[in-house]
C-alpha cells in the first residue's frame, strides 16, 4: 500500500506491542515462580525460581473438574450449533416461502439481544424446569445465544454456491434432503469450520451464564473457577496466574493449529 | 404451519422451486432461539412488573418496581457512571484501532507477525483477562510496586478516578484487537486505485488517511461505535471481577448494579426493570446512530451477504 517506511506508526505499533506483550510476558513467568520468588523479584524482573507447583496446585484445587465441566459444555454447545445452523441457514438461502425470509430477520434481530439483559427471565427459567446448577442449564441458553452470529455466517458462505449447481441437483431430481448432503455441507465445510470454532469459543470463555446458573463445585466451569481461585488466593499471584495459564491452552492450541477459522469466528463477533 | 402452504413459484434466487427447503428445516433452530432468546426478552418485561425473591412464584406489583427504580439515586449514579465508561471506551478504543488497523493492513512481514501478537487478547476470557490485571495492578505484588514513579501509591483500587481508569484501560487492552481486525478488514477492502488518484493529486500518507482511509471505513467506523456502546452498556464481567462496583459503588455501572439486585439482593423484579430500561437505551442508541449515519440505506443495499 504504502512505499516508503512509516517511523510515527512504526514508534506507536512498539508501544502497542508492549503494552500487550508485558502482561503476556508476566502471565507466563509468573506462573513458573515460587510465591517468594515472584513476591521478591516482582513482575517485571526475570524470573529466579522455577517450579511447576503453582500448576499441580491448580488441579489439586478442583481445576481437573472445571476443565471437565467446561469441555461437556463447549463440546454441547458445539454439538447444538452443528444440528441447528445448518439447516436453518439452507432454509435462509434456498428456501422461498414467506416464512423462511422471516426466518432470517429474525436472527437479525436476534444479534441485538444482550445476554445481560436476560439473565433473570433465563435464571427463571432454568429453575423452574429444574435445570440450575446443571450443565444442561448453561448449554441451552449458551447455544441460542451463539445462533445469531453462527447463522449469518453459515448463510454468508452457503450463498456463495452457485444456483447452476442447485439446479443441476434439481435437475436429477434430487430432494432438499439429498441436496443438502451431497451439495450444500461439503461445499460450505469454510462456514461450518468458522462457526464450530466461533461457537466453541463462545461456550470456553463464556462467564455470564455459568456465573447465573451454577452454584457448587460439580458444576463450576473453568471461568467461574478463575473468579473462585482470585477471591481465595487473592496474594498468590503465581498460582492464580498458572490457573489463568491453563484456561487459555486449549484456546491457544486452537488459533496454532486453526488460525483462519479462529480469525473469522473472531470477526463473526461483530454481528454480537 | 406455514410449512404447508402452497410455494409461490418465485424467481427470486432463480430457477424453478423444485427441491426447495421449506420452513421445517428452519423450524428446530427458529424454536430454540425463540425460546431461550426473544421468549426472555418478553418475559423480563412481564417480571418488571412483578415482585420475586428467586423462591416461590412471582407476584403481580404493578408498577411498583417502576416507582422504585425512578426514585433509587444509586441507579441515577449507575446510569452516570455507564455513559461515562462508554465515552471513555470510545475515545480511547475508535482512534487505536484505527489506527492499529491501518496499519496491519499493510501487507508488510513485520506487521503480520505484529498482528498475531496483538491478537492474543482475543482469546482470553474477560474472566481470565480481569484476574491477570487484577494480578498485575496488585498494591502490593504488581508492577504499581515495581514502578513507583508511574503510579504514585500504587493502590489504583482505592480511589473512584483510578479505577475507573483501570477499568477503561483494561477494556482498551481486552476490546481494541477486535476492532482492530475489523478496521484491518476495511482498510484492506478501500479500492487502491482511490489510493493512486489521491497520489496523482499530490496527497501525501496523512491526507490520503484523512480524506480516503477514513472515508471509506465509515460502515465499519458506525458498525464498532454500534458494538462499543451496546457492549458498554450491558457488560459487567470486568467490574465485577477487577473491582466489585468498588470503591463503594464508585464503579457500579448499571449493568452490574442489577446483577447486584438481582442475584445478591434478591430482588429479581427491579432487576428486570433495570434490564428493561438498558435495553431499551441500547436499542434507541443504535437505532439513532443508524439514523443519523444514514447507515440504513447502504446496509440495506448489502442485505442478505
Amino acid at each position: 500500500m504504502r512505499k516508503r517506511p512509516n517511523y510515527l506508526a512504526g514508534l506507536g505499533s512498539s508501544i502497542w506491542l508492549l503494552v500487550v506483550a508485558i502482561p503476556i510476558y508476566v502471565l507466563i513467568t509468573a506462573s513458573f515462580q515460587t510465591q517468594q520468588g515472584y513476591a521478591s523479584g516482582g513482575p517485571l524482573s526475570l524470573p529466579s525460581t522455577f517450579t511447576l507447583d503453582n500448576y499441580t496446585n491448580a488441579f489439586e484445587s478442583g481445576f481437573g473438574r472445571y476443565f471437565l465441566n467446561t469441555f461437556v459444555v463447549t463440546f454441547s454447545v458445539v454439538g447444538l450449533v452443528l444440528v441447528l445452523v445448518p439447516p436453518l441457514s439452507y432454509a435462509i438461502v434456498r428456501g422461498n416461502s414467506r416464512a423462511t425470509r422471516g426466518v432470517f430477520q429474525l436472527f437479525l434481530l436476534g444479534l441485538a439481544v444482550p445476554s445481560t439483559a436476560v439473565i433473570v427471565p433465563i435464571f427463571y427459567m432454568i429453575s423452574n424446569v429444574g435445570l440450575y446448577d446443571n450443565l444442561l442449564g448453561v448449554i441451552l441458553p449458551t447455544a441460542a445465544f451463539a445462533l445469531p452470529v453462527s447463522t449469518l455466517i453459515l448463510s454468508g458462505s452457503m450463498r456463495d454456491i452457485t444456483p447452476e449447481l442447485y439446479e443441476a441437483m434439481a435437475v436429477d431430481g434430487a430432494t432438499p434432503l439429498r441436496t443438502f448432503f451431497r451439495l450444500v455441507i461439503p461445499l460450505s465445510k469454510g462456514g461450518i469450520s468458522t462457526i464450530v470454532v466461533f461457537s466453541a469459543l463462545q461456550a470456553w470463555n463464556g462467564f455470564l451464564f455459568p456465573l447465573i446458573l451454577t452454584q457448587s463445585e460439580q458444576t463450576r466451569m473453568i471461568t467461574l473457577g478463575l473468579f473462585n481461585f482470585q477471591t481465595q488466593y487473592g496474594v498468590n499471584v503465581p498460582a492464580l496466574l498458572a490457573a489463568v495459564m491453563l484456561s487459555m491452552i486449549p484456546v491457544l492450541l486452537v488459533y496454532l493449529f486453526a488460525r483462519r477459522a479462529l480469525v473469522q469466528g473472531l470477526m463473526g463477533m461483530g454481528g454480537k | 404451519m406455514t410449512a404447508l402452504a402452497p410455494r409461490k413459484r418465485s424467481t427470486r434466487l432463480g430457477g424453478p422451486s423444485v427441491g426447495r427447503p421449506g420452513f421445517v428445516w428452519a423450524a428446530p433452530a427458529t424454536l430454540f432461539f425463540g425460546l431461550f432468546a426473544l421468549f426472555p426478552l418478553v418475559l423480563v418485561v412481564v417480571l418488571s412488573f412483578t415482585a420475586w425473591s428467586g423462591l416461590g412464584d412471582p407476584r403481580f406489583i404493578g408498577l411498583d418496581n417502576w416507582v422504585a427504580i425512578f426514585d433509587d439515586p444509586i441507579l441515577f449514579k449507575s446510569l452516570g457512571l455507564t455513559v461515562l465508561f462508554v465515552v471513555l471506551a470510545l475515545v480511547t478504543q475508535v482512534p487505536l484501532s484505527i489506527l492499529l488497523g491501518v496499519w496491519a493492513a499493510g501487507f508488510q512481514k513485520n506487521r503480520a507477525v505484529l498482528s498475531a501478537i496483538y491478537f492474543i487478547p482475543l482469546l482470553l476470557s474477560s474472566a481470565a483477562i480481569s484476574v491477570l490485571w487484577r494480578a498485575l495492578l496488585d498494591p502490593n505484588f504488581g508492577i504499581p510496586g515495581q514502578v513507583p514513579f508511574l503510579f504514585g501509591d500504587g493502590n489504583l483500587f482505592g480511589k473512584q478516578s483510578t479505577a475507573i481508569g483501570v477499568l477503561t484501560f483494561v477494556a482498551m487492552w481486552q476490546f481494541t484487537p477486535f476492532y482492530t481486525l475489523i478496521f484491518q478488514g476495511a482498510a484492506r477492502a478501500v479500492p487502491p486505485v482511490l489510493y493512486q488518484a489521491a497520489e496523482i493529486d499530490g496527497a501525501g500518507t496523512v491526507r490520503q488517511f484523512f480524506n480516503v482511509t477514513l472515508p471509506q471505513m465509515r460502515n465499519s467506523i458506525i458498525t464498532s461505535v454500534i458494538l462499543m456502546v451496546v457492549g458498554g452498556l450491558t457488560a459487567f464481567d470486568t467490574v465485577l471481577i477487577l473491582t466489585n462496583g468498588g470503591p463503594g459503588t464508585d464503579t457500579a455501572v448499571t449493568p452490574f448494579y442489577m446483577y447486584q439486585k438481582a442475584f445478591r439482593a434478591f430482588d429479581f423484579g427491579q432487576a428486570s426493570a433495570i434490564a428493561v430500561v438498558l435495553v431499551l437505551a441500547a436499542t434507541a442508541i443504535s437505532l439513532v446512530l443508524v439514523r443519523v449515519s444514514g447507515y440504513g440505506k447502504m446496509q440495506s443495499a448489502q442485505e442478505g451477504i
